[in-house]
């Protein structure tokens, strides 16, 4: 079966290193950066299945580097995370990323595992 | 001349709610960070029990991660309590220097996300006025954003703070946007205007030296 490859995106580097061995650790491909340059440089020279991109990066927000990812791999797919709770966020966030996938931080990485597999199962 | 409570008011009600979101957006950073570290941890004696080598330097290492993590929690909460109780009087004896580090504290996720580098230097350690705490915080956040969208990304605004005769000033320096009077007249508006009148301050923009100077006074309601 083919690993599963993914992309992690956050300004957090500690979370999101972290989240990637432990990605790794089960199995799946993850790669990680720290902002929107470096996740387009990834893209030049990988082929991921899927992004799971931090809503608020530096000079861009998630949503917006998730379109400019789309524009170079159509058939990426993005779950998003954030760390805002306030409702109407969460509403635009969740309008845009699809319902069920833009998930409040700190998020569960079993449940990242679940909603990664029903993602790209679609 | 005069000013309005109500909007100086309705202005700090929207100040006080940003800033709370963005300490609880740091907060929940931290509380994330804390999150993977604890479930690595987890994970590595998950498989340690199934026959896997400990990795102890791993461990170690997760260690000062998660001390350095809780380090930065409570400075956060430090500045959020110190945040807090600036509104519990309405005229203080007031550290425009501390005051104005807090605010730079405060606006580091805001000048991240815009890619802007905040420079503050002091000409001396305490420069005390007597004002209204919560509302020089206020004024202060105003002048800084104005100041970040001042800049190009990747920029520094410079923050001078220096005495003057009775008062003090302080100078948002390195402010290349200042060029147009397009810019310029973005700042004040009228709801900062009334904040400005409320502390007696007063503003100038020098397009010259691309500075934005706010001076305020040693006393107000004198």
């Amino acid at each position: 079966m083919k690993k599963m490859r993914v992309l992690l995106v956050d300004d957090e580097e500690e979370l999101v290193s972290t989240m990637a061995e432990r990605l790794t650790m089960r199995g799946i491909d993850a790669d990680w950066v720290t902002n929107c340059e470096d996740a387009v440089e990834k893209l030049e020279t990988r082929k991921y299945d899927l992004g799971v991109l931090d809503v608020k990066i530096p000079r861009i927000s998630g949503i917006q580097l998730g379109k400019r990812l789309k524009e170079k791999d159509p058939e990426m797919k993005f779950i998003f995370m954030t760390g805002h709770g306030s409702d109407d966020d969460f509403k635009a966030g969740s309008a845009e990323a699809g319902p069920g996938y833009y998930l409040v931080k700190p998020v569960d990485i079993e449940y990242l595992i679940r909603k990664m597999n029903e993602i790209l199962e679609k | 001349m005069g000013f309005s409570w109500e909007i100086v008011g309705k202005g700090g009600f929207q100040f006080f709610g940003k800033i709370s979101a963005s300490i609880s957006h740091d907060i929940k950073n931290v509380l994330a960070v804390l999150n993977e570290n604890a479930g690595l941890l987890e994970d590595l004696v998950l498989m340690a029990e199934k026959g896997a080598s400990f990795n102890h330097e791993r461990v170690k290492s997760l260690a000062n991660s998660m001390r350095k993590q809780i380090k930065r929690a409570d400075l956060i909460a430090k500045n959020m309590n110190r945040f807090a109780h600036s509104v519990d009087k309405p005229l203080n004896d007031v550290d425009v220097c501390e005051t104005l580090e807090l605010v730079v504290a405060l606006s580091g996720r805001l000048a991240d996300m815009r890619g802007v580098n905040l420079e503050p230097l002091y000409t001396k350690e305490r420069i005390c006025i007597k004002t209204n705490h919560f509302l020089l915080e206020n004024l202060l956040w105003c002048c800084l954003d104005f100041a970040m969208t001042s800049v190009t990304e990747g920029n520094t605004v410079g923050i001078v703070v220096e005495e003057i005769e009775k008062g003090v000033q302080i100078k948002f320096t390195k402010l290349q946007g200042l060029i147009t009077d397009d810019r310029t007249n973005k700042f004040p508006s009228e709801e900062e205007n009334d904040l400005i009148r409320a502390l007696e301050a007063e503003t100038v923009m020098d397009t010259g030296v691309q500075t934005l100077f706010l001076k305020l006074p040693e006393k107000i309601g004198s």
